[in-house]
């Protein structure tokens, strides 16, 4: 789960790691007072809180020096559209803004940690170079990028975090905060299950080190060992992908108008991949999951329905542990409560194959029915067409 | 031949007791699968299955032999479980678990090296797959034993149901397996796929291998330099995801590109630019083996 910006800072400073004083989060300037006047004196800083990085350049964070012009950021930036680079061309609707109190920078850094697949653990990433996009900084100055893998079962050394000091420059008024607070963010990594905690820029100030910003992402799978987390709302996930959720359905809307129910993620997205290649393109990502049976069916049917950009659905079953004749069964018994009004194309292979696919026969229903993969998705295709 | 199991695998189940660990030991068993003892905390001396139960994995290790573990324990305490595997003795483990945290398996890893640098070899497969299966031999995982056939053509994949789909097309056209690996979807897992070429590159009952990857991480790409490097065998790949949005996990929590890495471009030119054969459309797998790999009698 991604956590935006205010959510990550409010974890980091009751870990020990500063941060601005924080005026809180407002959706309307007429809360913005109030925010301020806990934010302290001026200046103040008003930040977008979306999910996406490089805000600043694309205006979702500004300065404001008097009230006055707080207030004209503050009714601009709520209800916003922000793209930034990391948006892919779509605009994001901004809906709060975190007001700040103003910190003095003496330097900015970049400071990362995250859960590298290679090293099969915690890497530090950082740099001298900070604010700058930490893609653009690999790409032009790889060399200026310090990586430094990280033991999870000891977090980072004081030693090491010394080391990271002096790569860094920090100078000798500096040290000891700096190895204070980079020692409170890897435990906070570890301590909280995160895959990734990114602050750009951490800064130096003339008192200390503290977080300019926060971005954290946590592991879904260790939710179960994090009660503090669980106030946090999945900010990704639409209403559809939550409700799927609760029945152990994995759902991720997309733009197509094939709706797609599939058994296992690997073959989910590999039914995508073929509905794009015979021409059409698919409406989601579903995986219905191992013990997949009528109910779960049923709900699988009307999240996809609920989708109004489906033309047609595809449902493609490899059954294994999960029996052909179950799903098929599931599938009639689905459509006797739901009113279909697109063209349903299903196809059936592996365990109990022969009396899954005479089920659907004999149900009388308008089911098409196919036997292989690319001959489903072209069916599919040419259903959602209207042909 | 065959590589990881065969029909003389000894084997324990951990979480054997469990719903889901009786009914996969169950299908395993019927398969002709060597499952000698099953391990449940606190159930010591009962028998399950027509099999004894062992309250540790040392005390199952030291009364029947056994040197394989299948795990099916729940993920909360799946990490601690493959380390009992490798502490009792096991050589090798496959955890059929979903949902482990990434940061338990970043533990696990470092437990096992430690133990390797000890000069023990320990091969772990999975988490989240669906398991290992020698064709006629040996089936230990959750995969339905019927669609495989013994044969020559080595099998290694990321996911569960896409790996069937490829078997299921490999065996209807006569193209049986050596052996089947799920190597699991999560970001961090035991065996890579560069780790699964190099035992099928070694295997004199292997002659080809169909790599099935996904969007996510680097194990495709560091298997095209594998192959380049050190293979004379011919692998075909196929990887899934070209449709998925980048940032978006999909399902698999190692199935996600982020900041532009891990994509299905950089995947595909790195296998292309080191030799292997591409399959770019999931129902011709099979085909494409059949067409370009003529194999030999099984």
């Amino acid at each position: 789960m991604k956590l935006l910006e205010h959510e990550g800072k409010e974890i980091l400073k009751a870990r020990g790691v500063a941060v601005p004083p924080a005026g809180g989060v407002i959706t309307k300037t007429a809360q913005l007072g109030a925010a301020m006047k806990r934010a302290g004196k001026a200046p103040w800083v008003i930040k977008a809180q979306v999910l996406a990085g490089g805000r600043g350049k694309a205006g979702g964070i500004k300065l404001a020096k008097t009230p006055k012009e707080a207030k004209e950021i503050a009714a601009k930036m709520i209800g916003m559209n922000l793209v930034t680079h990391q948006t892919h061309g779509q605009a994001i609707k901004v809906k709060e803004v975190f007001v700040e109190g103003g910190v003095k920078i003496e330097r900015e850094m970049y400071f990362s940690v995250v859960m590298d697949r290679k090293n099969a653990g915690p890497v530090i990433i950082a740099s001298a170079q900070g604010g700058m996009e930490i893609e653009t900084l690999a790409e032009e100055h790889p060399e200026q990028i310090i990586r430094m893998p990280v033991d999870p079962n000891v977090g980072l050394r004081d030693f090491a975090a010394r080391r990271l000091a002096f790569q860094l420059d920090i100078p000798a008024t500096h040290t000891g905060e700096f190895v204070k607070t980079t020692k409170a963010l890897v435990k906070a990594f570890i301590d909280l299950d995160c895959s990734m905690l990114e602050i750009n820029p951490l800064i130096l100030t003339p008192k200390g080190v503290a977080a300019l910003d926060c971005k954290m992402t946590t592991d879904d799978n260790a939710s179960y060992r994090h009660a503090e987390l669980a106030k946090y709302k999945d900010h990704e996930a639409t209403a559809l992908e939550n409700e799927a959720k609760k029945s152990d359905i994995s759902y991720v809307g997309l733009d197509g108008t094939i709706g797609c129910m599939v058994n296992g993620a690997g073959l989910a997205m590999g039914t995508m991949d073929t509905i794009a290649l015979a021409g059409g393109s698919p409406a989601n990502f579903l995986d219905v999951g191992g013990g997949a049976n009528e109910e779960r069916v049923t709900k699988a049917l009307n999240i996809i329905l609920k989708d109004k950009k489906v033309k047609a659905i595809l449902i493609n079953i490899f059954g294994g542990i999960v029996k052909c004749d179950m799903i098929a069964a599931g599938v009639v018994a689905a459509l006797k409560k739901i009113k279909l009004k697109v063209p349903l194309v299903v196809r059936l292979q592996g365990t109990n194959v022969e009396a899954g696919k005479a089920i659907l026969k004999n149900s009388g229903l308008p089911i098409i029915a196919a036997d292989g993969l690319w001959e489903a998705a072209q069916k599919a295709v040419a259903a959602a067409k209207g042909n | 031949m065959s590589i990881i199991l065969d029909k003389d695998s000894k084997i324990l189940v951990q979480g054997f007791t469990g719903s889901q660990g009786t009914f996969h030991s169950k299908q395993c068993i019927d398969y002709g699968t060597q499952i000698v003892a099953g391990v449940t905390p606190g159930r010591g001396g009962q028998t399950h299955l027509d099999r004894p139960v062992f309250n540790t994995v040392h005390d199952a290790v030291r009364n029947t032999g056994a040197f394989v573990s299948m795990i099916l324990v729940p993920a909360p305490f799946a990490a601690d479980s493959i380390m009992e595997a490798v502490d009792g003795g096991c050589s090798v483990v496959i955890c059929i678990t979903e949902g482990i945290p990434v940061l338990d398996m970043a533990k696990v890893k470092r437990y096992i090296q430690q133990i390797e640098r000890s000069g023990r070899e320990i091969t772990l497969i999975g988490p989240n797959c669906p398991g290992v299966i020698t064709p006629g031999q040996c089936k230990l995982g959750i995969m339905p034993g019927f669609i495989h056939k013994p044969g020559r053509i080595g099998v290694v994949s990321r996911s569960g149901t896409l790996t069937y789909e490829a078997v299921d097309q490999l065996t209807k056209l006569g193209l049986g397996q050596s052996t089947v690996v799920g190597i699991g979807g999560d970001p961090i897992n035991g065996s890579s796929h560069a780790d699964i070429l190099a035992k099928f590159e070694e295997d004199e009952g292997t002659d080809a291998v169909v790599m099935i990857g996904e969007i996510g991480g680097s194990g495709e790409e560091e298997a095209a330099r594998f192959f380049k490097d050190k293979m004379s065998k011919p692998v075909f790949g196929f990887i899934a995801g070209k449709s998925a949005p980048e940032g978006r996990r999909m399902g698999h929590a190692g199935a996600i590109v982020e900041g532009g890495a891990g994509t299905h471009a950089s995947k595909i030119q790195a296998m292309r630019e080191a030799g292997i054969t591409v399959v770019e459309n999931l129902s011709e797998i099979g085909e494409t083996v059949a067409k370009s790999f003529k194999p030999l009698a099984a």
